[in-house]
């Protein structure tokens, strides 16, 4: 008779192995590769300026990490950003009169773009959970109208928030605090606060639940379509949030604001080691990812071996490779 | 205990209906506390479908249930289990990418503040398995669990639930005899501290050790019910199939000396080792074992659905390696175990279905619906499916019936040489010969 073989008994716990490694390895290796490339790599200057264009995707890829993790995606955020971006800037020129320029006003386009981030993530939610359309197809349509949306509301060109508004706006991008500039700061707690909601919430772990087995989550008692719809309100939340620190920086939207982004998002959490079918995310592993994503245009830009045009061919390898690297070997059945 | 109480939970003149097929006839169960009361009956007799009424999964389509004497309806399994009625599910009901603790604990974690408490959770699922001599670290991922192990966890989930009606659908399909024993030993406790149980298995002896009523159902009607007491094997399996033992299988064919069929030295990769057999024409062979056992994979590696190595022949000629198609040129037909997932598209219909392995002999460029429908004639009256409606789909068909469906579709492939060959080889590879307590343990198993 044939000599059978049982899976493993005592199953050894989680490794440190590759699939963690792997991303924080790709990482040391770009920043030796930069700082050997250009000795203005490591310079503050240099620094602050990648740190502080990821925090834009970082901190909508952490949003994307719960949405992933839960078993859905999101495509719609980049066009999303542009039509809050939009929302924000006419609100705020709408409002000049009325509140002057003062803090009021910034506080006031905050709260427009938090409102707009949420309600836009609520109707993803709304139509993915409740109505029971595919994430893929809710978030796909979203994205032509919102892009739509704000080439219209710009008709076509530029929507710039006023003059004295952008000059008393403009320090939430480039001030901060210790040297340390608002959107780098704003992106870390983001990050670490993402990090202790999936590791240590119940929230956290019933996205994994949900991810991994729709069944099992239902099952267990949890509310899979609450579930599921949070996930998108604090991704549409965490996209206004961008949106306040990405304003200030060029005071306009148009129709190409926020291009690819929902691509630069998705494809940092995948780097970070998040399983794009659901069931496991690392949130300090799409920080990762972010960064890796930047520094590679970075590097690109200030080394001139390879052109900076072929930044996203090589970021589209990368993307690749890294879900090869973290491939988990075959499913057990 | 007073002579008065009335049963925990209970289902009076159940009646369940899937579309216009009647799985239930007015079956009645009652589940008194401190009692194991086993449902027994063949495969597809409405045991699964009773368990998921009483838990909550489904609704009956008549009757009613009743709680503590008091009739209730549960609107999902939810409320059920909010009541304390637990089941322990035969598919597993595990997240795999989740951690044993994660999954024990999954939906009521122990929190600090806002946060996990994740070392008390450890421990209490530590503490849990233990109880069921089950020794696996709750940081494991259930993925990385074996087949027995997994059902621990199931256990352990349910334990930990306390539970005032558990549920539980062939338990011990998976385990070992040792494993049974500690599991039957928890059941013992569970009883005495008062849980009412429903527990199916196919193995009889446990029947006969752990229950104290017996139910037996047949074809959705309830045969009876009664003591365990005084109940014997033999009885059991006579009251499930309504016949005589002695004439549940047609007398056997004798087998020719022709080999058609050798496996030599096959092994799957981490799952199968070395495996070695002959089949001859005429002949049925058996393969007994656990689930997860790698009976399946063997399979599967010898039809080529899997990487495996070593070396099949079929009538005497080598087979291609890795290919599905050498396979099914040779004659070698597959029928899955898993019909759902892997044997038929649901969604399409009977004919789509039947044809779809030998769809180059009605027509290569323009498929023959005429020969089609024929063929589906053919095996409609040859197999005794029964159907109501030629144009269903597949996945309309019962548990039951899609077996039976599933038996003409090789056929249509036979080349003619070896048309008995590929039926044999397939009969090989469904194992699921679970009837009574007859299939041995599977042999020690090799370590990778």
């Amino acid at each position: 008779m044939s000599d059978t073989i049982q899976t493993k008994a005592p199953a050894p716990r989680r490794r440190l192995n590759l699939h963690v490694l792997g991303p924080v390895l790709a990482l040391i290796a770009l920043i030796a590769l930069g700082a050997s490339l250009n000795s203005n790599f490591l310079s503050y200057g240099n620094v602050t300026n990648v740190l502080a264009r990821s925090s834009f995707i970082g901190i909508i890829a952490v949003g994307m990490t719960f949405v992933i993790t839960a078993g859905g995606i999101d495509l719609s955020v980049g066009s999303m950003a542009a039509f809050v971006a939009g929302v924000m800037i006419m609100s705020m020129n709408a409002l000049v009169p009325v509140l002057g320029i003062g803090v009021a006003l910034v506080l006031a386009g905050m709260g427009v773009a938090l409102i707009a981030g949420l309600a836009a993530g609520l109707l993803n939610g709304v139509l993915i959970a409740k109505v029971r359309i595919e994430a893929f197809i809710v978030t796909l349509g979203a994205m032509g109208v919102y892009r739509s949306l704000v080439t219209w509301l710009a008709d076509g060109g530029t929507l710039s928030l006023n003059f004295d508004a952008r000059s008393f706006y403009r320090p939430v991008y480039y001030d901060g605090i210790l040297g340390v500039t608002w959107p780098i700061i704003v992106f870390a707690v983001v990050a670490i606060l993402g990090e202790l909601v999936m590791r240590h919430t119940p929230f956290g772990r019933h996205c994994a639940a949900l991810g991994a087995n729709e069944q099992v989550a239902r099952y267990s008692a949890i509310k899979v379509d609450r579930l599921r719809m949070a996930t998108y309100v604090v991704l549409g939340v965490l996209v206004g949030l961008a949106t306040i620190m990405y304003v200030p920086r060029l005071g306009s939207a148009s129709g190409s604001t926020g291009v690819l982004w929902e691509l630069e998002a998705i494809a940092a959490v995948i780097i970070g080691g998040t399983v794009l079918k659901g069931g496991y995310g690392r949130v300090w592993g799409t920080v990762v990812g972010v960064l890796i994503l930047s520094l590679i245009d970075n590097i690109l830009n200030l080394a001139s071996i390879v052109s900076p045009y072929l930044n996203g061919a090589i970021q589209g390898v990368i993307v690749v490779l890294a879900v090869v690297l973290q491939r988990e070997g075959k499913s057990t059945d | 205990m007073g002579e008065l109480v009335s049963p925990v939970l209970e289902g009076r003149g159940i009646i369940r209906r899937f579309g216009p097929i009647q799985v239930l006839h007015g079956v009645d169960f009652a589940l008194n506390a401190g009692e194991v009361h086993a449902l027994i009956g063949e495969n597809g007799a409405g045991k699964s479908t009773m368990m998921k009424i009483l838990g909550g999964y489904l609704a009956p389509s008549e009757g009613e249930l009743l709680l503590d004497g008091t009739p209730v309806r549960f609107a999902d399994q939810r409320q059920a289990e909010a009541a304390g009625i637990l089941m322990i599910h035969q598919e597993f009901n595990l997240a795999l990418q989740l951690s044993v603790e994660e999954n024990i604990f999954l939906g009521r974690e122990l929190r600090r503040g806002p946060f996990l408490d994740k070392a008390a959770m450890q421990d209490a699922a530590r503490d849990l398995l233990a109880r069921l001599d089950c020794h696996v670290d709750p940081r494991t991922r259930i993925r990385d669990l074996s087949v027995p192990n997994r059902q621990m966890v199931e256990i352990a989930r349910a334990l930990g639930r306390q539970a005032r009606v558990l549920i539980m659908d062939e338990p011990t399909a998976v385990l070992t005899n040792r494993e049974t024993d500690t599991l039957l030993t928890q059941i013992d406790r569970l009883r005495e501290s008062g849980t009412a149980i429903l527990y199916t298995s196919h193995k009889l002896d446990e029947i006969r050790r752990i229950a104290d009523r017996v139910t037996v159902l047949r074809d959705g009607t309830q045969v009876l019910s009664r003591e365990a007491e005084g109940f014997s094997e033999d009885q059991m399996a006579e009251a499930m199939v309504g016949r005589e033992l002695s004439d549940l299988f047609p007398a056997k064919a004798i087998p020719q000396d022709e080999v058609v069929l050798e496996v030599e030295g096959l092994s799957v990769p981490g799952r199968v080792r070395d495996a070695s057999f002959t089949l001859r024409r005429g002949e049925v062979l058996g393969f007994a074992g656990l689930v997860g056992a790698g009976r399946t994979e063997l399979m599967e590696g010898i039809v080529g659905l899997r990487a495996a190595t070593g070396q099949v022949r079929v009538m005497g000629k080598p087979l291609k390696p890795g290919s599905v198609l050498a396979a099914r040129e040779a004659g070698l037909v597959y029928l899955t175990e898993d019909r759902k997932e892997k044997g038929l598209l649901l969604g399409k219909d009977l004919t789509q279905n039947l044809t779809l392995l030998a769809l180059d002999r009605f027509g290569r460029l323009r498929i023959d619906k005429a020969g089609e429908d024929r063929a589906l004639s053919t095996a409609i009256k040859e197999f005794d499916i029964r159907v109501n409606d030629r144009a269903m789909l597949a996945g309309s068909l019962s548990g039951a019936t899609s077996k039976s469906y599933c038996w003409p579709r090789p056929c249509w492939r036979s080349p003619r040489s070896s048309s008995s060959t590929s039926r044999r080889a397939a009969s090989t590879s469904a194992p699921n010969n679970r009837f009574t307590s007859s299939s041995p343990p599977s042999p020690p198993l090799a370590r990778a």
